[in-house]
């Protein structure tokens, strides 16, 4: 195998739980929310989805119908969660940033702690698990292997993003929203309802992330200690890919690459790699974010930077 | 009119808070008709559009549009019943194209295409005669570029109401004409146009009938056939009122700001201020005319620093004639400077110029003894220009330049602070300590608490739970308790009731006797006949007159404010070119 | 009949801002938001634990917070750092700057204290080593905060996202210089043996005494200097900074400074006087917890002792009723009477204007 190509599909499958986080943001973002509960909420659609591989691990369906519903049960935990943001951050016009904080903890806590009690009875769950979620074909020991269905839904899901929110009316709207919530209600948008379900929508995907990264990509429970680090890089992510999702597919990769450089790049190039490169690699993302950030706010260039009204509730009487 | 009735409202009303916005206006418009709506700003005729566009939601009355009891809880409601409005502030999104924005909110079923958009708009664009690129960014666009994106929204939607908030405001008057044409060809097609508007010819030259709007109530409905600009304008400011407000003959009168040829524009390129000149003295109170948004608000924060101006200079002359000298305000190489432009003189009359008999330079510190003094004196009033200078700036200078801003809680004083605190805004920085001083400006809140009677449980309470008028004595008392020289107050009675109405007029008479130089900014003609001894007349950014307030009348005012409008359009015509 | 058809079509309610509210029903309002999180919190707790009922849930809550005198000091140790941290997010947030980079500036505050120990621990007297640590976490934590502000200040850059991802390179910085100085061990560092706060009666009670002081400095400095001043200026209202000619962006700069240095003396008190060691959770998103810490105290210094207190003793009384399954239980607890406290200050901030009573919606005064 040519550790090169090997070092590249590996990243490919860690990236796209930054896409499906990633992406998620985006569509939130685009509603003018920044919403800092993204950690959390993949780690509750994780759990979601776990519990549901759990409960139909025994039950002799076909993988084809406990996929999806998986998949079903760790969007219904994200949309619960951005049921919460946004009910808070829409209608009750809370301060987003300490809501989206305080999401990221009960987040992380409800994970803990459900996990852990299923860790109790359930014990190495994940090798069942992980099967489900390739493709039948995939069992070769190719590297193509890590690639499940999950993969390219995530891909999918990045894409169909990207057309609707720059080719149909509902991605115009939502954009609008974004920008200039005033003037989207004074053509007739309704903004709440458009808020609210970029929010439950992005909610819902961030959180197939987090399902994704267990039991795929990592393929054990323990792995949801580490979920929350994961939810910052997607919201690097968003910064760094300037709030387009199909340029998010590459970006994600780049982070998965940075990510795991580290342990990759001594076999690669056959050079003695110091053990204290990896966290320098993998700090490497958020250090590149804050540059582009900072270029795109020297530059200027109106396309490039975050929608208008991120992080301002609005109120249509304000005056 | 034999025509149907379009829409009417009946009995609306709306408050903001203790100001009513609009009182039971009943108001009508026929189809295939243009309705011009007249009237002074703050008399409520955008937010009774917006009250029909779906923006505000009126605390009583009701809307009907053919004839039928409509409610509308949103723009999107008005959409439904065929109303579209074009506001003053464009609400469009900058990031996007020109087809992207008309077509925002628009859902006919069809699958969305932005090239057919494009083609559509293209096809209704060339039908009316405006030149725009669907294709082109808003944030790229020129402000009539931008207008026309506005009205070809409502066209695109096929509004059978279009409300038009003051329209040619930016246009030139080859695309003002043009519009109206457009208008004139829809008002054939059977449509209903509310067109809001100040400017008395546009009113004669394109409406069907006029409806004038005064202090939130509806003055009467009149055909602009039957009528003639003077009548709309009298209609409009309304009979003269005697007020009996206190003014003394103006004495020891000198220049003290002299305005010459001021000039800026906004940040969208809107020229604002242009070729102002006009010269405010002590011991006078001159009144600025003009209808709101005309560049008044602007003026007064150009001159206190807060804006960069494209032209012009500003010219303070210090009141500090045969009086000496001191490091207060002064530096060292400051008092070297004015000795060099032979403005300084000892007390005997000898002129310092900072050398003894022989021609030797004196040294610092004989400078120095000499100014603390007292012996070295200024000929004539320092003359300080105030151009480019920033608040702090002219501050440091010693020019005492009080302001009292139009938004009082937004500019002049911080909401949710205390009197005491808001007393300080001006202040803090004195002294060398980290601590700020709360015991003086304590003592100048229980002073002005005490003296203007301003009613508030303490000094305690943020200013922002006070009444109008409250806030306002608070505000003028801070900036008065600064012995100013110059006092510029921008609307200081807007929203106040008669007392503290007239608790102002006489703070600023007060002033003037003490010999400053007052700027008062009034939309209320009545007052500013009787309170000021000259009035400027300011329309689109320009001057038309400056008038003595004791001979003019309240029509002749009124005229200039809405446009010496030949001579200003020709002007107009060469800048934009 | 059309009155009817009217009266269902008008909308029901809208929202109007309010003016002001008595201090009383404010508070009564949140202290309500608490007691029904609480409650639920308590319902959840019996449905999803076994062997707890309601009362056995408060009284294990009380015990577990305040039930022996070790568990006192507990209390007061974590209340004392998460409050040190939240004074420094404070200055900050009264400006309407919205700094979520606590975690990294104290972070870095720790990492540069660890830094001169183990580099310089034991060439020279503990007195000065300790100033040395001192001076360099401070230095580092103003570092931190202050590079946002200076972009925000010159670009307006997005300081919310900017502060959030510094956060994650302190992060890096940390691991980095962990698995540089013991990369046979793993990338643990063991406990120091120089630069250790000296022990005043009690190893927490420098700690306690030294942020109760700074809580004092921070109130002081907020309400009776002129930077503080300057600081609710520029956060009421630029318009009016602007107007009586305070320069923004200096002050910016100088109150993200000012925010990243307290930043950087908790990250030395947590090294100098608990830890003596680091790793990369060793500030355990308590700058993001001083987030909402300040933010209910309304950035008030004083009342954040309150308030620091109350989550504290949330999270350690939750962590006796949930220890014996796991740990992570009183984040669930947190999280839950957060999303009250912050639902309960819409009720605060604005009122519903019912259709049938257009009278009482008039604006007070």
């Amino acid at each position: 195998m040519n550790p090169f190509l090997d070092f590249l599909i590996t990243a490919i499958p860690l990236g796209i739980t930054f896409l499906y986080g990633c992406v998620g943001e985006i569509l939130t973002e685009k509603a003018g929310h920044l919403n800092l509960g993204i950690p959390g909420i993949m780690c509750v659609g994780g759990t979601c989805g776990c519990m549901a591989l759990r409960i139909l691990k025994n039950s002799g369906l076909p993988w084809f119908v406990i996929l999806p519903i998986a998949i079903l049960a760790a969007f219904a935990g994200g949309l619960l969660m951005g049921l919460i943001y946004s009910f808070l951050t829409v209608t009750l016009k809370a301060n987003q940033n300490v809501t989206g904080l305080a999401m990221t903890t009960f987040g992380v806590g409800v994970t803990k702690f459900v996990m852990s009690k299923m860790a109790v009875g359930g014990g190495m769950m994940y090798l069942y698990a992980c099967d489900y979620f390739r493709f039948p074909f995939q069992q070769s020991k190719s590297a193509l292997k890590y690639c499940g269905v999950m993969v390219f839904l995530g891909i999918a899901i990045a894409l169909i993003a990207a057309f609707v929110l720059n080719k149909t009316r509902v991605g115009l709207h939502l954009r609008a929203v974004g920008e200039n919530p005033a003037t989207a209600d004074a053509v007739g948008i309704n903004v709440t309802k458009y808020k609210y379900v970029a929010t439950l929508i992005g909610s819902g995907i961030a959180a197939l992330g987090g399902l994704f990264y267990i039991m795929d990509y990592a393929g054990s429970y323990e792995a949801y200690k580490s979920i929350e680090g994961m939810g910052w890089l997607a919201v690097a992510l968003v910064i760094f890919t300037l709030w387009r999702p199909n340029l998010s597919i590459l970006g994600s990769l780049l982070f998965g690459l940075l990510y795991i450089a580290g342990s990759r790049i001594p076999t690669l190039l056959g050079i003695q790699l110091d053990m204290s490169a990896t966290p320098l690699l993998q700090m490497l993302p958020y250090a590149v974010t804050i540059v582009v950030l900072i270029v795109i706010s020297v530059r200027k260039k109106r396309e490039h930077q975050p929608p208008a009204s991120l992080g301002v509730p609005y109120f249509r009487e304000e005056r | 009119m034999s025509k149907p009735i379009a829409l009417q409202t009946k009995g609306v009303t709306k408050r903001f808070g203790s100001v009513v916005a609009n009182n039971n206006v009943d108001l009508c418009v026929h189809r295939g008709e243009i309705l011009a709506i007249l009237g002074e700003n703050g008399c409520g005729k955008t937010t009774l559009m917006n009250m029909i566009a779906g923006i505000y939601y009126p605390d009583s009355g009701s809307i009907l549009v053919d004839g039928e009891e409509v409610v509308i809880r949103s723009p999107k409601d008005a959409f439904r019943h065929g109303i579209g409005m074009i506001h003053q502030h464009f609400k469009l999104v900058d990031l996007f194209t020109a087809a992207e924005n008309i077509v925002l909110g628009v859902d006919d079923g069809k699958k969305y295409n932005i090239k057919e958009v494009n083609a559509r708009v293209a096809k209704i664009a060339e039908k009316y005669g405006f030149h725009v690129d669907p294709k082109k960014k808003i944030y790229e666009m020129s402000v009539s570029e931008k207008q026309t994106v506005e009205i070809l929204k409502v066209l695109y939607r096929g509004a059978d109401i279009l409300i038009l908030d003051e329209p040619s405001a930016v246009l030139t008057p080859q695309e003002t004409d043009k519009l109206f044409d457009v208008l004139r060809r829809m008002r054939e097609d059977g449509k209903s146009i509310l067109i809001i508007t100040h400017k008395l010819h546009e009113v004669m030259a394109i409406s069907d009938r006029v409806a004038v709007l005064r202090k939130g109530e509806h003055i009467a409905t009149v055909e602009t056939a039957r009528t003639s600009p003077a009548e709309l304008t009298e209609m409009m400011v309304g009979k003269k009122v005697a007020l009996n407000i206190d003014r003394p003959l103006p004495h020891d009168v000198r220049d003290r700001l002299v305005i010459k040829g001021l000039s800026m524009t906004d940040a969208e390129g809107v020229r604002i201020l242009d070729d102002i000149t006009f010269t405010a003295k002590a011991g006078e109170i001159l009144g600025i005319a003009g209808i709101a948004g005309s560049g008044q608000r602007e003026l007064l924060e150009s001159i206190a620093g807060l804006h960069h101006l494209q032209d012009g200079s500003i010219t303070y002359y210090n009141p500090k004639k045969d009086k000496p000298i001191t490091f207060y305000h002064k530096s060292f190489e400051r008092v070297m400077e004015l000795a060099g432009e032979g403005m300084l003189r000892y007390v005997d009359g000898r002129e310092f110029t900072g050398k003894d008999e022989q021609g030797r330079a004196l040294s610092r510190k004989t400078i120095c003894a000499q100014v603390e003094a007292g012996v070295i004196l200024f000929k004539d009033d320092e003359v300080i220009n105030l151009r480019e200078k920033t608040p702090l700036q002219i501050r440091e200078l010693g020019v005492r330049l009080s302001f009292v801003p139009e938004d009082r809680l937004g500019m002049g004083l911080v909401g949710n602070m205390d009197i005491v605190d808001n007393m300080m805004l001006r202040s803090y920085r004195r002294g060398q300590s980290v601590f700020v001083d709360r015991k003086k400006p304590g003592d100048l809140a229980h002073t002005i608490v005490h003296d203007l009677e301003v009613v508030t449980p303490s000094t305690h309470t943020p200013v922002r739970r006070l009444s109008g008028g409250n806030v306002q004595k608070v505000l003028v008392g801070r900036e008065i308790a600064a012995a100013p020289t110059v006092l510029m107050a921008a609307y200081p009675v807007r929203g106040l009731d008669i007392n503290s109405s007239y608790t102002i007029y006489n703070l600023l008479t007060e002033q003037k006797e003490r010999g400053v130089a007052v700027v008062f900014v009034g939309e209320d003609l009545d007052v500013l006949l009787e309170l000021c001894d000259r009035i400027l007349v300011i329309c689109a950014g320009r001057v038309t007159g400056v008038l003595d307030a004791r001979n003019a009348t309240k029509e002749e005012i009124g005229l200039l404010m809405t446009g010496d409008r030949e001579s200003s359009d020709a002007e107009t015509d060469k800048k934009e070119e | 009949m059309k009155t009817i058809e009217k009266r269902t079509r008008e909308p029901l309610f809208h929202v109007v801002k309010r003016d002001s509210l008595p201090v009383w029903k404010g508070m009564l309002i949140r202290v309500i938001a608490v007691v029904a999180a609480i409650l639920l919190c308590a319902l959840l707790s019996v449905i999803m634990l076994e062997n707890v009922d309601p009362i056995k849930f408060v009284t294990t809550l009380f015990d577990g917070a305040i039930g022996s005198q070790r568990r006192l000091w507990k209390l007061a140790k974590d209340t004392a750092v998460l409050l040190c941290i939240s004074l420094a997010v404070t200055p900050a947030f009264r400006m309407k700057f919205w700094n979520i980079g606590a975690e990294g500036q104290t972070l870095v505050g720790a990492l540069a204290s660890v830094a001169v120990a183990y580099y310089l621990g034991g060439k020279m007297p503990e007195p000065l080593l300790l100033v040395l640590m001192l001076v360099a976490s401070v230095a580092a934590g103003a570092v931190w905060g202050g590079l946002p502000a200076l972009c925000k200040a010159k670009w307006n850059t997005n300081e919310t996202l900017f502060t959030l991802m510094m956060n994650y390179v302190a992060t890096g910085l940390v691991a980095y210089f962990l698995a540089l100085w013991c990369p046979s061990n793993g990338s643990v560092l063991g406990r120091l043996d120089f630069g250790h706060l000296p022990v005043v009666l009690h190893e927490y009670f420098l700690l306690i005494v030294v942020t109760l002081v700074l809580t004092a400095i921070v109130y002081v400095y907020l309400h009776y200097t002129k930077h503080g001043y300057e600081i609710s200026v520029v956060g009421e209202s630029e318009n009016t900074a602007r107007y009586i000619g305070i320069n923004v962006g200096k002050v910016i700069v100088r109150t993200m400074i000012v925010s990243g240095a307290i930043c950087g003396l908790a990250g030395f008190l947590i090294v100098g006087a608990l830890d003596h060691s680091i790793t990369t959770t060793s500030v355990g998103g308590l700058g993001f917890t001083a987030i909402m810490v300040s933010w209910l105290a309304k950035f008030n210094p004083l009342i954040m002792v309150g308030t620091s207190l109350f989550i504290t003793f949330l999270q350690q009384g939750c962590a006796e009723i949930g220890s014996a399954v796991d740990p992570s239980f009183p984040n669930i607890i947190v999280g839950i009477v957060l999303f009250f406290i912050i639902g309960c200050e819409f009720f605060i901030g604005y009122k519903l204007q019912f259709r049938k009573f257009p009278k009482k919606g008039g604006r007070a005064s």
